[in-house]
Protein backbone atom coordinates (compact mmCIF):
# COMPACT_ATOMS: atom_id res chain seq x y z
CA UNK A 1 0.00 0.00 0.00
CA UNK A 2 1.74 3.66 -0.65
CA UNK A 3 1.33 5.77 1.74
CA UNK A 4 -0.89 7.88 0.38
CA UNK A 5 -3.49 5.22 1.04
CA UNK A 6 -2.51 4.86 4.77
CA UNK A 7 -3.09 8.83 4.69
CA UNK A 8 -6.54 8.49 3.72
CA UNK A 9 -6.79 5.79 5.93
CA UNK A 10 -5.84 7.80 8.77
CA UNK A 11 -7.27 10.83 8.36
CA UNK A 12 -10.60 9.95 7.55
CA UNK A 13 -12.59 12.42 9.12
CA UNK A 14 -15.91 11.10 8.23
CA UNK A 15 -15.36 9.20 11.01
CA UNK A 16 -16.43 11.90 13.41
CA UNK A 17 -18.93 13.45 10.75
CA UNK A 18 -20.46 9.92 10.04
CA UNK A 19 -20.82 9.55 14.02
CA UNK A 20 -23.17 12.64 13.35
CA UNK A 21 -22.04 14.31 17.01
CA UNK A 22 -19.54 14.27 19.00
CA UNK A 23 -21.51 13.33 21.55
CA UNK A 24 -22.26 9.92 19.89
CA UNK A 25 -18.78 9.73 19.59
CA UNK A 26 -17.91 10.12 23.34
CA UNK A 27 -21.09 7.71 23.93
CA UNK A 28 -19.02 5.11 21.63
CA UNK A 29 -16.09 5.61 23.91
CA UNK A 30 -17.90 5.46 27.37
CA UNK A 31 -19.30 1.82 25.79
CA UNK A 32 -16.03 0.75 25.41
CA UNK A 33 -15.06 1.83 29.20
CA UNK A 34 -17.42 -0.58 30.27
CA UNK A 35 -16.32 -3.44 27.77
CA UNK A 36 -12.73 -3.03 27.54
CA UNK A 37 -11.08 -3.12 31.10
CA UNK A 38 -8.07 -1.08 29.80
CA UNK A 39 -10.46 1.73 28.26
CA UNK A 40 -10.92 3.25 31.90
CA UNK A 41 -8.02 5.84 32.02
CA UNK A 42 -6.73 7.06 29.00
CA UNK A 43 -8.13 10.82 28.19
CA UNK A 44 -10.67 9.82 30.99
CA UNK A 45 -13.06 9.00 28.36
CA UNK A 46 -14.58 6.09 30.06
CA UNK A 47 -15.56 8.44 32.96
CA UNK A 48 -19.60 8.05 33.45
CA UNK A 49 -20.61 10.94 36.43
CA UNK A 50 -22.32 14.38 34.22
CA UNK A 51 -19.55 16.67 35.70
CA UNK A 52 -16.88 14.79 33.85
CA UNK A 53 -18.39 14.01 31.00
CA UNK A 54 -19.78 17.47 30.33
CA UNK A 55 -15.86 18.25 30.58
CA UNK A 56 -15.42 16.22 28.52
CA UNK A 57 -17.48 17.07 26.04
CA UNK A 58 -16.25 20.74 26.24
CA UNK A 59 -12.73 19.52 25.76
CA UNK A 60 -13.61 17.68 22.60
CA UNK A 61 -15.49 21.40 21.34
CA UNK A 62 -12.77 23.21 21.99
CA UNK A 63 -9.50 21.14 20.65
CA UNK A 64 -11.39 18.88 18.85
CA UNK A 65 -10.77 14.80 18.94
CA UNK A 66 -10.41 14.15 15.01
CA UNK A 67 -6.70 15.02 15.09
CA UNK A 68 -6.04 13.59 17.73
CA UNK A 69 -7.56 10.57 17.28
CA UNK A 70 -5.42 10.46 13.59
CA UNK A 71 -2.61 11.03 15.76
CA UNK A 72 -3.25 7.93 17.98
CA UNK A 73 -4.23 5.66 14.88
CA UNK A 74 -0.49 6.54 13.38
CA UNK A 75 1.05 5.33 16.68
CA UNK A 76 -0.96 2.53 16.58
CA UNK A 77 0.33 1.24 13.08
CA UNK A 78 3.30 2.29 14.32
CA UNK A 79 3.27 0.00 16.66
CA UNK A 80 1.18 -2.71 14.65
CA UNK A 81 4.10 -2.59 12.79
CA UNK A 82 6.71 -3.03 15.60
CA UNK A 83 4.38 -6.11 17.37
CA UNK A 84 4.14 -7.87 14.19
CA UNK A 85 8.06 -7.60 13.16
CA UNK A 86 9.14 -8.91 16.64
CA UNK A 87 6.59 -11.43 17.04
CA UNK A 88 7.48 -13.16 13.52
CA UNK A 89 11.46 -12.06 14.53
CA UNK A 90 11.22 -14.32 17.88
CA UNK A 91 9.60 -16.92 15.94
CA UNK A 92 11.69 -17.15 13.25
CA UNK A 93 13.66 -20.44 14.27
CA UNK A 94 16.88 -20.55 14.33
CA UNK A 95 17.08 -16.62 13.82
CA UNK A 96 18.10 -14.55 17.01
CA UNK A 97 20.89 -16.31 18.92
CA UNK A 98 20.51 -17.11 22.22
CA UNK A 99 22.58 -14.52 23.49
CA UNK A 100 19.87 -11.88 22.35
CA UNK A 101 16.67 -13.42 23.04
CA UNK A 102 16.02 -12.07 26.01
CA UNK A 103 16.50 -7.81 24.57
CA UNK A 104 14.25 -8.97 21.75
CA UNK A 105 11.56 -10.30 23.85
CA UNK A 106 11.61 -7.45 25.79
CA UNK A 107 11.25 -5.00 23.29
CA UNK A 108 8.92 -7.39 21.75
CA UNK A 109 6.70 -7.84 25.47
CA UNK A 110 6.76 -3.23 25.57
CA UNK A 111 5.42 -3.23 21.52
CA UNK A 112 2.47 -5.69 22.25
CA UNK A 113 1.74 -3.66 25.77
CA UNK A 114 1.78 -0.41 23.39
CA UNK A 115 -0.54 -1.59 21.01
CA UNK A 116 -2.80 -2.77 23.81
CA UNK A 117 -2.86 0.38 25.24
CA UNK A 118 -3.41 2.42 21.98
CA UNK A 119 -6.04 -0.03 20.98
CA UNK A 120 -8.05 0.83 24.20
CA UNK A 121 -7.85 4.02 24.73
CA UNK A 122 -8.73 4.68 20.62
CA UNK A 123 -11.91 2.27 21.37
CA UNK A 124 -13.90 1.73 18.43
CA UNK A 125 -12.06 4.30 16.62
CA UNK A 126 -9.00 1.94 16.22
CA UNK A 127 -8.15 1.48 12.82
CA UNK A 128 -7.55 -2.62 11.93
CA UNK A 129 -4.16 -3.93 11.96
CA UNK A 130 -2.68 -3.93 8.76
CA UNK A 131 -1.10 -6.64 6.67
CA UNK A 132 2.67 -6.30 6.74
CA UNK A 133 5.19 -7.74 4.12
CA UNK A 134 8.82 -7.22 6.05
CA UNK A 135 10.08 -8.33 2.77
CA UNK A 136 9.47 -4.80 1.78
CA UNK A 137 7.93 -6.10 -1.83
CA UNK A 138 5.50 -3.23 -1.50
CA UNK A 139 8.08 -0.66 -1.23
CA UNK A 140 9.67 -2.84 -4.64
CA UNK A 141 12.44 -4.50 -1.90
CA UNK A 142 13.33 -8.11 -1.35
CA UNK A 143 14.34 -8.34 2.19
CA UNK A 144 15.01 -11.54 4.49
CA UNK A 145 14.61 -10.42 7.65
CA UNK A 146 13.35 -13.53 9.47
CA UNK A 147 16.30 -15.26 7.23
CA UNK A 148 19.18 -13.22 7.95
CA UNK A 149 19.83 -11.82 11.00
CA UNK A 150 22.09 -9.54 9.92
CA UNK A 151 18.96 -7.67 7.75
CA UNK A 152 16.54 -8.36 11.13
CA UNK A 153 18.74 -6.40 13.34
CA UNK A 154 19.11 -3.15 10.53
CA UNK A 155 15.10 -3.50 10.26
CA UNK A 156 14.87 -3.54 13.82
CA UNK A 157 17.19 -0.78 14.62
CA UNK A 158 15.49 1.08 11.65
CA UNK A 159 11.85 0.77 12.83
CA UNK A 160 13.27 1.74 16.25
CA UNK A 161 14.95 5.17 15.06
CA UNK A 162 12.22 5.94 13.14
CA UNK A 163 9.84 5.27 16.30
CA UNK A 164 11.41 7.84 17.73
CA UNK A 165 10.96 10.22 15.13
CA UNK A 166 7.87 10.00 14.73
CA UNK A 167 6.47 10.03 18.15
CA UNK A 168 8.79 13.51 18.42
CA UNK A 169 7.08 14.90 15.16
CA UNK A 170 3.62 14.34 16.79
CA UNK A 171 4.31 15.99 20.30
CA UNK A 172 3.04 19.52 18.96
CA UNK A 173 -0.12 18.32 17.64
CA UNK A 174 -0.67 16.34 21.07
CA UNK A 175 -0.21 19.41 22.90
CA UNK A 176 -3.45 20.34 23.30
CA UNK A 177 -4.29 17.07 25.57
CA UNK A 178 -1.75 17.00 29.03
CA UNK A 179 -2.61 13.47 29.24
CA UNK A 180 -2.26 12.33 25.84
CA UNK A 181 1.11 14.36 25.36
CA UNK A 182 2.81 12.96 28.48
CA UNK A 183 1.57 9.18 27.23
CA UNK A 184 3.26 9.50 23.97
CA UNK A 185 6.43 10.96 25.78
CA UNK A 186 6.16 7.98 27.87
CA UNK A 187 5.90 5.30 24.83
CA UNK A 188 8.59 7.77 22.76
CA UNK A 189 11.75 7.43 25.35
CA UNK A 190 11.22 3.66 25.46
CA UNK A 191 11.28 3.96 21.93
CA UNK A 192 14.91 5.39 22.21
CA UNK A 193 16.20 2.63 24.55
CA UNK A 194 15.18 -0.05 22.12
CA UNK A 195 16.85 2.02 19.33
CA UNK A 196 20.03 2.81 21.21
CA UNK A 197 20.03 -1.14 22.35
CA UNK A 198 19.64 -2.52 19.09
CA UNK A 199 22.36 0.36 17.31
CA UNK A 200 24.72 -0.87 19.72
CA UNK A 201 24.22 -5.01 18.70
CA UNK A 202 25.28 -3.52 15.31
CA UNK A 203 28.20 -1.85 16.73
CA UNK A 204 26.52 1.02 16.18
CA UNK A 205 26.81 4.20 18.64
CA UNK A 206 23.49 3.74 20.88
CA UNK A 207 23.25 7.99 19.14
CA UNK A 208 22.59 9.34 15.80
CA UNK A 209 25.54 11.16 14.02
CA UNK A 210 24.94 13.43 11.43
CA UNK A 211 22.17 11.26 9.43
CA UNK A 212 24.64 8.53 9.16
CA UNK A 213 22.40 5.40 7.15
CA UNK A 214 23.98 1.72 8.03
CA UNK A 215 21.00 0.21 7.10
CA UNK A 216 20.06 -0.46 2.93
CA UNK A 217 20.53 2.93 0.93
CA UNK A 218 15.97 2.67 0.40
CA UNK A 219 15.81 3.72 3.97
CA UNK A 220 17.80 6.61 4.02
CA UNK A 221 15.04 8.86 4.91
CA UNK A 222 15.25 7.48 8.72
CA UNK A 223 17.84 9.69 9.00
CA UNK A 224 16.93 12.66 6.62
CA UNK A 225 14.08 14.28 6.25
CA UNK A 226 12.92 18.22 6.31
CA UNK A 227 14.18 18.30 9.83
CA UNK A 228 17.69 15.84 9.06
CA UNK A 229 19.37 14.16 12.20
CA UNK A 230 22.75 16.37 10.81
CA UNK A 231 20.05 19.46 11.83
CA UNK A 232 22.50 21.67 13.51
CA UNK A 233 20.30 24.86 14.53
CA UNK A 234 18.20 24.12 18.09
CA UNK A 235 15.69 26.99 19.32
CA UNK A 236 16.68 29.03 16.10
CA UNK A 237 20.34 29.01 16.90
CA UNK A 238 22.93 27.86 14.40
CA UNK A 239 25.22 25.82 16.61
CA UNK A 240 27.06 24.49 13.86
CA UNK A 241 31.21 24.87 14.65
CA UNK A 242 30.27 25.78 18.03
CA UNK A 243 31.56 22.64 20.14
CA UNK A 244 34.99 22.19 18.53
CA UNK A 245 36.05 21.31 21.80
CA UNK A 246 32.84 19.09 23.18
CA UNK A 247 33.24 16.74 19.79
CA UNK A 248 32.54 18.67 16.94
CA UNK A 249 29.14 18.75 14.95
CA UNK A 250 29.22 15.51 14.93
CA UNK A 251 28.66 15.20 19.25
CA UNK A 252 26.46 18.16 18.28
CA UNK A 253 24.15 16.38 16.35
CA UNK A 254 24.32 13.16 18.44
CA UNK A 255 22.65 15.13 21.08
CA UNK A 256 19.70 16.38 19.80
CA UNK A 257 17.03 13.95 18.05
CA UNK A 258 14.86 15.14 15.36
CA UNK A 259 11.31 14.85 14.54
CA UNK A 260 9.54 13.42 11.25
CA UNK A 261 7.11 14.49 9.99
CA UNK A 262 3.81 12.02 9.47
CA UNK A 263 3.84 12.02 5.95
CA UNK A 264 7.80 10.65 5.99
CA UNK A 265 7.06 8.28 8.49
CA UNK A 266 4.31 6.66 6.34
CA UNK A 267 6.60 6.91 3.12
CA UNK A 268 8.84 4.60 5.22
CA UNK A 269 6.38 2.38 6.94
CA UNK A 270 4.70 1.93 3.32
CA UNK A 271 7.56 0.00 2.58
CA UNK A 272 6.12 -2.67 4.66
CA UNK A 273 2.66 -2.58 4.13
CA UNK A 274 0.34 -4.47 1.80
CA UNK B 1 39.43 30.64 50.75
CA UNK B 2 35.52 29.90 50.16
CA UNK B 3 36.18 26.89 48.57
CA UNK B 4 38.21 25.81 51.16
CA UNK B 5 35.94 26.99 53.71
CA UNK B 6 33.21 24.49 52.16
CA UNK B 7 35.42 21.37 52.31
CA UNK B 8 36.20 22.19 55.73
CA UNK B 9 32.44 22.14 56.84
CA UNK B 10 31.61 19.39 54.17
CA UNK B 11 33.61 17.04 56.52
CA UNK B 12 31.50 18.22 59.41
CA UNK B 13 28.05 17.65 57.61
CA UNK B 14 28.82 14.67 56.06
CA UNK B 15 26.04 13.20 58.69
CA UNK B 16 23.20 14.51 56.78
CA UNK B 17 24.84 15.56 53.31
CA UNK B 18 21.73 13.18 51.84
CA UNK B 19 19.05 15.08 53.61
CA UNK B 20 20.43 18.39 52.79
CA UNK B 21 17.29 19.90 50.65
CA UNK B 22 14.31 21.10 52.69
CA UNK B 23 11.05 20.72 51.91
CA UNK B 24 8.99 23.70 53.27
CA UNK B 25 5.12 24.15 52.35
CA UNK B 26 5.93 22.25 48.87
CA UNK B 27 8.97 24.91 48.31
CA UNK B 28 11.99 22.65 47.11
CA UNK B 29 14.85 24.30 48.30
CA UNK B 30 17.88 22.18 46.91
CA UNK B 31 21.67 22.92 47.43
CA UNK B 32 24.08 22.73 50.41
CA UNK B 33 24.99 25.98 50.68
CA UNK B 34 22.14 27.50 51.85
CA UNK B 35 23.45 26.38 55.28
CA UNK B 36 26.68 27.29 54.49
CA UNK B 37 26.18 30.83 53.64
CA UNK B 38 23.86 31.39 56.36
CA UNK B 39 26.37 30.42 59.01
CA UNK B 40 29.60 31.83 58.02
CA UNK B 41 28.05 35.99 57.98
CA UNK B 42 30.23 36.69 61.01
CA UNK B 43 33.40 37.91 59.47
CA UNK B 44 31.63 41.48 58.84
CA UNK B 45 30.59 40.88 55.03
CA UNK B 46 26.40 40.32 54.38
CA UNK B 47 26.74 36.35 52.83
CA UNK B 48 22.93 36.01 53.49
CA UNK B 49 22.57 34.73 49.89
CA UNK B 50 19.65 35.84 47.64
CA UNK B 51 18.81 32.34 46.96
CA UNK B 52 17.86 32.50 43.38
CA UNK B 53 14.25 30.89 42.52
CA UNK B 54 14.02 28.86 38.70
CA UNK B 55 10.82 31.07 37.80
CA UNK B 56 7.56 30.37 36.64
CA UNK B 57 5.88 29.79 33.01
CA UNK B 58 8.62 28.55 30.16
CA UNK B 59 11.54 30.20 31.86
CA UNK B 60 10.73 28.46 35.20
CA UNK B 61 10.67 25.31 32.99
CA UNK B 62 13.73 26.00 31.34
CA UNK B 63 15.82 27.05 34.02
CA UNK B 64 14.96 24.04 35.61
CA UNK B 65 16.30 22.17 32.71
CA UNK B 66 19.31 23.59 32.55
CA UNK B 67 20.11 22.91 36.14
CA UNK B 68 19.84 19.40 35.21
CA UNK B 69 21.83 19.66 32.35
CA UNK B 70 24.54 21.55 34.65
CA UNK B 71 24.30 18.48 36.72
CA UNK B 72 24.80 15.94 34.51
CA UNK B 73 27.69 18.07 32.67
CA UNK B 74 29.38 18.37 35.99
CA UNK B 75 28.90 14.85 37.11
CA UNK B 76 30.51 13.66 33.72
CA UNK B 77 33.20 16.27 33.66
CA UNK B 78 33.92 14.80 36.70
CA UNK B 79 34.30 11.02 35.15
CA UNK B 80 36.78 11.81 32.54
CA UNK B 81 39.15 13.74 35.42
CA UNK B 82 39.18 10.28 37.08
CA UNK B 83 41.06 6.89 37.46
CA UNK B 84 38.08 4.78 36.20
CA UNK B 85 37.81 6.81 32.79
CA UNK B 86 41.30 6.41 32.55
CA UNK B 87 41.69 3.09 32.32
CA UNK B 88 38.90 1.56 31.11
CA UNK B 89 38.05 -0.74 28.13
CA UNK B 90 37.88 1.37 24.77
CA UNK B 91 34.63 1.26 24.16
CA UNK B 92 33.04 2.53 27.70
CA UNK B 93 36.06 5.61 27.52
CA UNK B 94 34.06 6.15 24.24
CA UNK B 95 30.79 6.02 25.40
CA UNK B 96 31.24 7.97 28.37
CA UNK B 97 32.84 10.82 26.54
CA UNK B 98 30.39 10.58 24.02
CA UNK B 99 27.55 11.11 27.07
CA UNK B 100 30.26 13.87 28.22
CA UNK B 101 30.20 16.18 25.27
CA UNK B 102 26.10 15.75 24.81
CA UNK B 103 25.49 16.98 28.14
CA UNK B 104 28.14 20.15 27.86
CA UNK B 105 26.21 20.85 24.34
CA UNK B 106 23.01 20.95 26.40
CA UNK B 107 23.93 22.84 29.00
CA UNK B 108 25.82 25.25 26.66
CA UNK B 109 22.97 25.22 24.62
CA UNK B 110 19.85 26.04 27.47
CA UNK B 111 23.09 28.70 28.66
CA UNK B 112 22.76 30.38 25.33
CA UNK B 113 18.86 29.71 24.59
CA UNK B 114 17.83 31.56 28.47
CA UNK B 115 20.66 34.82 27.94
CA UNK B 116 18.93 35.53 24.45
CA UNK B 117 15.12 35.93 26.52
CA UNK B 118 16.22 36.36 29.82
CA UNK B 119 19.73 37.54 30.69
CA UNK B 120 18.82 38.52 34.10
CA UNK B 121 16.72 35.59 35.47
CA UNK B 122 18.85 32.68 34.36
CA UNK B 123 20.07 30.19 36.91
CA UNK B 124 23.60 31.09 37.61
CA UNK B 125 26.45 28.50 37.00
CA UNK B 126 25.90 25.78 39.84
CA UNK B 127 28.26 24.52 41.99
CA UNK B 128 28.37 20.96 43.02
CA UNK B 129 30.01 18.43 45.27
CA UNK B 130 29.93 14.57 43.78
CA UNK B 131 32.71 13.31 47.07
CA UNK B 132 29.90 10.81 47.46
CA UNK B 133 31.04 9.02 44.28
CA UNK B 134 33.88 7.01 43.83
CA UNK B 135 35.32 7.95 40.44
CA UNK B 136 37.73 5.20 40.57
CA UNK B 137 35.13 3.11 40.39
CA UNK B 138 33.11 1.22 37.83
CA UNK B 139 30.35 0.37 39.47
CA UNK B 140 30.11 4.10 41.01
CA UNK B 141 30.36 5.91 38.44
CA UNK B 142 28.11 3.90 36.37
CA UNK B 143 25.88 3.22 38.97
CA UNK B 144 25.71 7.60 39.43
CA UNK B 145 25.05 7.77 35.80
CA UNK B 146 22.66 5.65 35.15
CA UNK B 147 20.36 7.26 38.35
CA UNK B 148 21.18 10.77 36.56
CA UNK B 149 20.21 9.94 32.99
CA UNK B 150 17.17 7.89 34.07
CA UNK B 151 16.45 10.86 36.46
CA UNK B 152 16.88 13.20 33.25
CA UNK B 153 14.23 11.11 31.09
CA UNK B 154 11.38 11.24 33.64
CA UNK B 155 12.43 15.24 34.57
CA UNK B 156 11.64 15.82 30.88
CA UNK B 157 8.76 13.73 30.02
CA UNK B 158 6.99 14.72 33.02
CA UNK B 159 8.08 18.82 31.88
CA UNK B 160 6.45 18.16 28.20
CA UNK B 161 3.19 19.09 29.69
CA UNK B 162 3.66 22.04 31.76
CA UNK B 163 5.12 23.96 28.72
CA UNK B 164 2.98 26.60 27.63
CA UNK B 165 2.49 26.07 24.05
CA UNK B 166 0.16 29.37 23.56
CA UNK B 167 2.70 30.90 21.42
CA UNK B 168 5.47 29.74 18.78
CA UNK B 169 8.49 29.87 21.50
CA UNK B 170 6.46 27.49 23.55
CA UNK B 171 5.53 25.04 20.69
CA UNK B 172 9.65 25.37 20.00
CA UNK B 173 10.38 24.68 23.67
CA UNK B 174 8.30 21.41 23.74
CA UNK B 175 9.89 20.25 20.09
CA UNK B 176 13.58 20.92 22.04
CA UNK B 177 12.22 18.76 25.30
CA UNK B 178 11.59 16.11 22.94
CA UNK B 179 14.83 16.43 21.11
CA UNK B 180 16.76 16.01 24.14
CA UNK B 181 14.60 13.42 26.24
CA UNK B 182 15.28 10.94 23.55
CA UNK B 183 18.84 11.08 23.85
CA UNK B 184 19.06 10.77 27.52
CA UNK B 185 17.08 7.73 27.22
CA UNK B 186 19.58 6.84 24.95
CA UNK B 187 22.53 7.64 27.63
CA UNK B 188 20.12 5.60 30.18
CA UNK B 189 20.05 2.69 28.04
CA UNK B 190 23.14 2.22 26.71
CA UNK B 191 24.56 2.58 30.53
CA UNK B 192 22.18 0.48 31.91
CA UNK B 193 23.59 -2.45 29.31
CA UNK B 194 27.44 -1.86 29.97
CA UNK B 195 26.33 -2.49 33.47
CA UNK B 196 24.14 -5.94 32.50
CA UNK B 197 25.13 -6.51 29.23
CA UNK B 198 22.24 -8.33 26.78
CA UNK B 199 19.78 -8.25 29.81
CA UNK B 200 16.50 -6.61 29.76
CA UNK B 201 18.20 -3.89 32.02
CA UNK B 202 18.24 -1.28 28.86
CA UNK B 203 14.63 -0.38 29.32
CA UNK B 204 13.90 -2.51 32.47
CA UNK B 205 11.17 -3.77 34.74
CA UNK B 206 13.03 -1.55 37.76
CA UNK B 207 12.78 1.79 36.01
CA UNK B 208 9.35 1.53 33.63
CA UNK B 209 6.08 1.10 34.61
CA UNK B 210 2.57 0.30 33.45
CA UNK B 211 -0.62 2.58 32.57
CA UNK B 212 -3.95 2.01 33.75
CA UNK B 213 -3.28 -1.60 34.34
CA UNK B 214 -0.75 -2.58 31.54
CA UNK B 215 2.20 -4.41 32.24
CA UNK B 216 5.56 -2.40 31.99
CA UNK B 217 6.03 -0.81 28.58
CA UNK B 218 6.08 3.34 29.82
CA UNK B 219 9.10 5.75 30.84
CA UNK B 220 8.25 7.14 34.36
CA UNK B 221 6.89 11.34 33.90
CA UNK B 222 7.56 13.41 37.06
CA UNK B 223 6.76 16.68 38.61
CA UNK B 224 10.04 19.32 39.31
CA UNK B 225 9.26 18.68 42.55
CA UNK B 226 9.43 15.03 43.13
CA UNK B 227 12.62 15.37 40.68
CA UNK B 228 14.28 18.26 42.38
CA UNK B 229 13.76 16.42 45.79
CA UNK B 230 15.31 13.26 44.34
CA UNK B 231 18.23 15.53 42.82
CA UNK B 232 18.69 17.23 46.42
CA UNK B 233 18.44 14.07 48.66
CA UNK B 234 21.84 13.23 46.64
CA UNK B 235 23.81 15.97 48.27
CA UNK B 236 25.27 16.73 44.51
CA UNK B 237 24.06 20.20 44.69
CA UNK B 238 26.12 22.67 46.56
CA UNK B 239 24.27 26.13 45.14
CA UNK B 240 21.17 26.31 47.34
CA UNK B 241 18.02 27.69 45.00
CA UNK B 242 14.32 27.05 45.19
CA UNK B 243 11.67 26.23 42.88
CA UNK B 244 8.49 27.92 44.05
CA UNK B 245 6.92 29.41 41.08
CA UNK B 246 7.12 26.40 38.45
CA UNK B 247 3.72 25.72 36.49
CA UNK B 248 2.03 22.66 37.83
CA UNK B 249 -0.03 21.61 34.86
Amino acid sequence: MNFIKILDMLSNKDLLSKAGSRRDSFDQFKKLGTSVALASIPFGLAATSAKTKAANSAMFGTFGTADNIDVLNFALTLEYLERSYYRQGLDALGLIPSADQTVFATISKHEDIHVEFLKAALGDKAIAEPTFDFTGKPGGLNLDPFGDYPTFLALAQGFEDTGVRAYKGQAGALANDNDLLQYALQIHSVEARHAAQVRRMRNEKGWITQSENTLPAAFAGIYGGATPESNKTQGGVDLAGKFGAFGGDNALTEAFDEPLTMDEVLAIGGVFIV
Amino acid sequence: MKKELLKEQDGQRDFNKRRQFLKLSGVVVIGSGLMMACSNDDDGTDLDPEVFDLGSGNLGILNYAYALEQLEAAFYTKVLDGAYWAGAPANEKRILEDVYNHEVIHREFFKTAITAVAPNDIVPQLEFNFSSVDFSSRASVLGTSKVLEDTGVKAYNGAGKLINVGDAAGMAYLTLAGKIVSVEARHASVIRDLLNPKSQDFAGDDILIGLSGTGKAFDKAAEPSEVLAEVGATGFVVTPFTAKNLPTS
